[in-house]
Order: C-alpha cells, then structure tokens, then sequence
C-alpha cells in the first residue's frame, strides 16, 4: 500500500470511529432515558405548564394569539430546554460517568458532539409533542414547513452553545441556578431571530423578511458548533 | 508584596490631572451644541466610557485565549481586571446615555440595538463573575472564565446583528450618520478637541485602573496561597 493510501486508510478509519463513539454516547443517553423517562417527562409536563401560565398571564384570546404565539412558544422551549440541560449533564456528574467517558479512548469532541445530539433529540422530541397540543388547545395550525425549519435550526443552536455551557456549570457549587444565568445572554440571539421568524412564519409574511432572521440563525449555529469544538476540551481537561 | 512601579505613581497622578482638564473642555471650553443645550456636553464622557468599556472586554477575551492556549496564570489576573474594568465602564456608559436620552428621546429607556447590546454585555459579564464566584479550584475557574469570556465576545456582536434587523434611533456621531437617528449633529473644530481628550484622558484612567486591578489581583493569589498553607 502505498503511503497516501495507508494515511486515507487511517483517516477514514479515524473518521468511522469518531462517528462511532458519538453515536455510542447518543444511544446511551437515548436508551437510559427511555428506560426512565425521568427528564423527558419533567420537560414535557413543565411545558405544558409554562402554556399554561402563559395562557392565564396573557389571556391568550383569538385576536392577540397570532401574534404572540411564537414568543410564547420559544420561551417555553427555552425553558423546558435548561431544565433537559440541567439533567442530562447532572448524571453523567454525579455518579462519574463523566470521569468513565473521558478515560475512554476517544476524541473528546465525540464526547461533546454525542452530548449534543443528545441533548437536541431530547428537544425535538418535546417540541414535537407540544406543537400538536398547542394547536388543538388554541385551535391555530403550527405544523407549517417554515416553522418547523426555524424550530429545528433554533434547537440546534440552542443544544450547541447550553451542552458547552452546561458542562461547566455542573462543576460549579451553584450549578442548577447557573445555567439559565450562563445561558440566556449568549443564546439571546437565538432566541429574538427564531421568535421573528417564527411570528413571520405564522403571519404568512414575505419570505423576504423571514431570510435575514434565517441567516442569523444558520451563521449562530455554524459559528458556535466552531467555537464549541474547540472549547469544549478545555471544559474537561484536568 | 513588590513595590509600587513609579510608572504607576505618574499614571495616578497624570489621570487625575487629566480628568480635571477633560472636565474642563467638556463643560466649559467646548461650545454648547446649537439643537440639544448643555445635555449635548454628556456625549463627550459617554463615548470615552463605552470606548474603554471595550477596550477592557476586548483585554479580557485576548487574555481568555492566551490563558487556553499558554496556560499561564497571568493571563487570568489580566481577564478577570478587563472585565471587572470593562462593566464598571460600560455601566457609566448606559447612565450618562440615559441621561442624554430623557431630555432628546423624551424617555430614559428604549429597545434600541445598542442599548440592548450594552445591557447584554453587562449581563454577560456579571454571569462570568458568577461563574467564578461558584468554582473553588483556581484553575478551572481559570479555564472556564477565560472560555466564557470567549462564548460571549462572540455571541455579544450576533446580539447586535439580530437586533439591528430592526431600525435604530440611536445617532452615529462618528463617520455616518442614519438620517433616521434622533439626536445627530456635526461636531465642530471646538467640541472634537474635547472629545479627544477626554477619550484620550479615559483611555489613561482605563489603563492606570487596570494596572491597580493586576496588582490587586496578584496580591489575592497570595493570600489564598498562604491560606491553604495554613489548612
């Protein structure tokens, strides 16, 4: 063989395993929560509560709805969003998972990425159930393409920049009430381009409009995953 | 602990002197602008205070990336000063522009990308010292200061971005000027020598402040070094 070929060899095979061990980390989380179901259940019913308070809090009637529902969407995940967050790095903490999976010999941004992905499929799945019961509670139809677009762009970079974030704040004394503190300043962002999108979205607005808040939310999610995968081996190097 | 530097002496004194003088041209040498009256003359700090303020984050994610990459503890002292100077500034920087805006705007407040953008940096910058405030161990806190430094240097300008979709009212002073801002005017041959100075006197204090807060921190170091001696 020659010595080009040898090193594709190697770089594919590097390249298997990286995919290999963060799919390994994702079916992890997948299968102990699906075992439990301990987060999935506190996201969703926390959810729906927070629909709920919103509901009494703004007295959601007809005319104002269209309006607000984007905003009272993406708070709601945003909140459900830290709590899965919290959670999901608390295990792997407190019992030394973590210590187990950093000792294993494989790319710590595979550890990241699993985490990530992890946490992203957590998200959708909750927004998934939330969107059709927000649409029979309130009777307005939010299974529209552009908004699922936005939903999941949104998420995206909400798992990328709050697994980085969430990591950290596990290891510090006041962990639980740190993350949303950490947390919302940065994904500020996120959250006015995917509630302007997203209120354009269900407005039936011109797609015109909608693209700038889109490009924001492709530039965050690139520019962070970037940012992410270079920081997230100093969070766990000791 | 290590003598005071004589440089640092002169910079004491030179930013006291240079603060009575900007106070000076600012509020007396520099001609009252012809629409907006005496208000007009808070500009001059509230620019040099926001230009500091920067100047101080900037400081802080430079030395976040020196400290990842070299791991030196210097750089974290440097961090933890630019950003203590940087929110002190900064929060000088939305006070005076309040002031400004009540008599221009006719309100303290309003969500305007820049001033959404300053609050988001203050915020930012208070949850990193909460960060540390929660890490015992010195190096990680350390590390994840200098990381989330880093996280919200880059995440501070797309703020910004995603704001300014909207339009603003806020005046551009300094090279163009949006004809839909409230609150523009020309400034005069007079009022930019006031101005230069006193960003030129700010940038002094920034860098004399500073200096004190590396001192400061080195001398903290020692005391949690000798502290753990003692346990």
């Amino acid at each position: 063989m020659s010595l080009n070929a040898e090193t594709k060899a190697r770089s594919t095979q590097g390249q298997t395993s990286f995919f290999k061990s963060m799919w390994a980390i994702v079916w992890k989380d997948v299968s102990a929560e699906w075992r439990s179901r301990e987060l999935f259940s506190a996201m969703l019913v926390f959810a729906l509560l927070v629909i709920m308070i919103f509901n009494f809090a703004l007295e959601l009637n007809i005319r104002e709805r269209n309006e607000i529902t984007a905003g009272v969407l993406w708070v709601t995940f945003a909140f459900a969003g830290t709590l899965g967050l919290n959670r999901s790095m608390a295990v792997e903490k407190d019992r030394g998972c973590l210590d187990g999976l950093l000792l294993a010999p494989v790319d710590r941004s595979a550890i990241y990425f699993g985490k990530v992905l992890g946490n992203l499929i957590f998200m959708l799945v909750v927004e998934a159930i939330v969107l059709p019961i927000y649409s029979i509670l309130y009777n307005t139809n939010l299974f529209q393409g552009g908004l699922i677009l936005v939903i999941l762009l949104g998420s995206i970079g909400y798992a990328v920049v709050g697994t980085l974030l969430s990591s950290m704040a596990v290891q510090a004394r006041t962990r639980d009430v740190l993350l949303p503190i950490l947390l919302f300043p940065v994904i500020l962002p996120v959250l006015i381009a995917a509630v302007r999108a997203s209120s354009y979205y269900l407005q039936g607005q011109p797609m015109d409009l909608i693209q700038p808040s889109l490009n924001l939310l492709m530039a965050y999610d690139v520019i962070f995953s970037a940012v992410a995968y270079a920081l997230f081996d100093y969070v766990v190097e000791e | 602990m290590e003598e005071k530097p004589k440089l640092l002496s002169f910079f004491d004194i030179a930013s006291i002197l240079l603060l009575i003088a900007a106070s000076y041209l600012t509020l007396v040498f520099a001609p009252q602008e012809a629409v907006m009256g005496q208000v007009q003359r808070v500009f001059y700090f509230h620019v040099s205070a926001g230009w500091v303020g920067m100047i101080g984050f900037f400081v802080a994610v430079v030395s976040g990336i020196f400290y990842l990459a070299k791991g030196e503890h210097k750089w974290d002292v440097a961090g933890l000063a630019g950003i203590e100077l940087g929110l002190v500034f900064f929060f000088i920087n939305i006070v005076t522009g309040s002031i400004w805006a009540r008599p221009i705007w006719n309100t303290w407040w309003t969500w305007d990308p820049r001033l959404v953008t300053a609050t988001i940096v203050e915020l930012v910058y208070i949850a990193y010292l909460m960060l540390r405030q929660g890490i015992e161990d010195p190096d990680r806190r350390a590390r994840f200061g200098a990381i989330y430094a880093i996280v919200g240097f880059v995440s501070v300008p797309m703020t910004f971005l995603s704001i300014r979709i909207w339009r603003t009212i806020h005046p551009v002073v300094i090279g163009s000027s949006d004809p839909g801002a409230e609150g523009a005017f020309e400034m005069t041959a007079d009022m930019k020598t006031a101005f230069f100075f006193s960003l030129f006197t700010f940038t002094v204090i920034g860098i004399t402040l500073v200096w004190h807060r590396i001192r400061l921190g080195n001398l903290a170091d020692k005391v949690e070094a000798l502290k753990l001696k003692l346990m």
